[in-house]
């Protein structure tokens, strides 16, 4: 729901990466969001396209991708990847030891690069 | 050309978060980064706990809503120095609104500082503020399956306070399986049944409040 303000962040970052290395057209933004941030890809493509548009960033395009889930058991140090429909109590598929774990991946929200010229 | 980036996209945030942090560690200050859906009664649980506690703690209010002072101008009633952030309808307060809202406010003779988030079990999570606990209330006028749908903002979160329990004989609510489910996201969530309007619970949440603030002082 606050992908505008997510957008906000990622326009920020752009211009200075594109600063720092001396590019001026932006083609493409590729960013990872974890499976646990409450972020929507459509969501994120729509605002990214209306805060570009009518700026020098018109046109560029903004890749998602999704980081899985993975964690580490809390009990028996298993690292595994829970299904979907297991996203709530994670059992274990070693030891089933349920809830508690370390998470791995899936928190992230990040610029992993960009393309420019 | 590619550019690795690898940079957070809420880094402006997290920054911002650190320096908050930073500065309220500098007053001593308690900072809570109150949390709920809108209708919960955040700020009747709030006006309650000022008036209880005061003369025993200085509290400071940043009220973030979409729109109007309404809430402002209920918590300043209770003698609480407070401002109000509005957001136009943004869904979540960032660290950029809060140091603003601290400049305003002055955070010197305060020993805790409460935030009060827009209504929203889903973007303010997302958002460090630079506080000391999330506190997230859930009344039961809600449903009992409220932290199995948002987990992550439970997940987040150090306070639970189960808010409107004098309305338990009227509505369909099963504490016990809501704080089941709370405690499944969140092993070491504290849980407070309370009543604002009547006061039941309240002393329970008090004394967290005032433990935890001891602890703060500690560390300083």
């Amino acid at each position: 729901m606050h992908e505008l303000s997510l957008v906000e962040g990622i326009l920020a970052i752009v211009r200075e990466e594109l600063a720092k290395h001396g590019l001026c057209r932006l083609l493409r933004v590729r960013v990872k969001h974890g499976a646990l941030t409450a972020v929507v890809p459509e969501a994120l493509e729509t605002a990214f396209e209306v805060l570009t548009a009518g700026t020098d960033l018109a046109g560029a395009l903004l890749e998602t991708e999704l980081v899985p889930l993975s964690v580490r058991c809390r009990s028996c140090g298993q690292e595994f990847s829970p299904k979907d429909e297991d996203r709530f109590l994670m059992p274990c598929p070693a030891c089933g030891a349920e809830l508690g774990h370390t998470v791995l991946t899936g928190r992230e929200l990040l610029i992993d690069s960009i393309e420019a010229e | 050309m590619q550019v690795e980036v690898a940079r957070p996209i809420l880094e402006s945030n997290d920054t911002g978060a650190a320096q908050l942090r930073r500065r309220f560690a500098a007053h001593g200050l308690l900072v809570l980064n109150l949390l709920s859906s809108p209708g919960s009664g955040k700020t009747t649980l709030l006006e309650r706990t000022l008036t209880d506690l005061r003369g025993m703690l200085r509290f400071g209010v940043i009220e973030g809503d979409c729109q109007t002072e309404n809430d402002a101008r209920r918590v300043a009633a209770t003698g609480a120095r407070a401002v109000q952030i509005n957001t136009y309808g943004g869904c979540h307060l960032d660290s950029a609104m809060v140091a603003q809202a601290c400049d305003q406010l002055g955070l010197e003779d305060l020993d805790v500082l409460v935030i009060e988030n827009v209504g929203n079990l889903v973007c303010p999570a997302e958002f460090d503020l630079g506080e000391d606990a999330k506190i997230t209330i859930l009344s039961v006028t809600e449903g009992d399956d409220k932290p199995e749908k948002y987990p992550f903002i439970f997940s987040q979160s150090q306070v639970m306070l189960l808010s409107k329990i004098d309305l338990l004989p009227y509505v369909p609510f099963d504490p016990e399986r809501a704080s089941t489910f709370a405690r499944a996201v969140n092993p070491d969530l504290a849980i407070f049944p309370v009543a604002a309007l009547t006061g039941q619970g309240m002393d329970a949440w008090y004394t967290w409040l005032k433990e935890r603030l001891a602890a703060k002082r500690q560390d300083h």
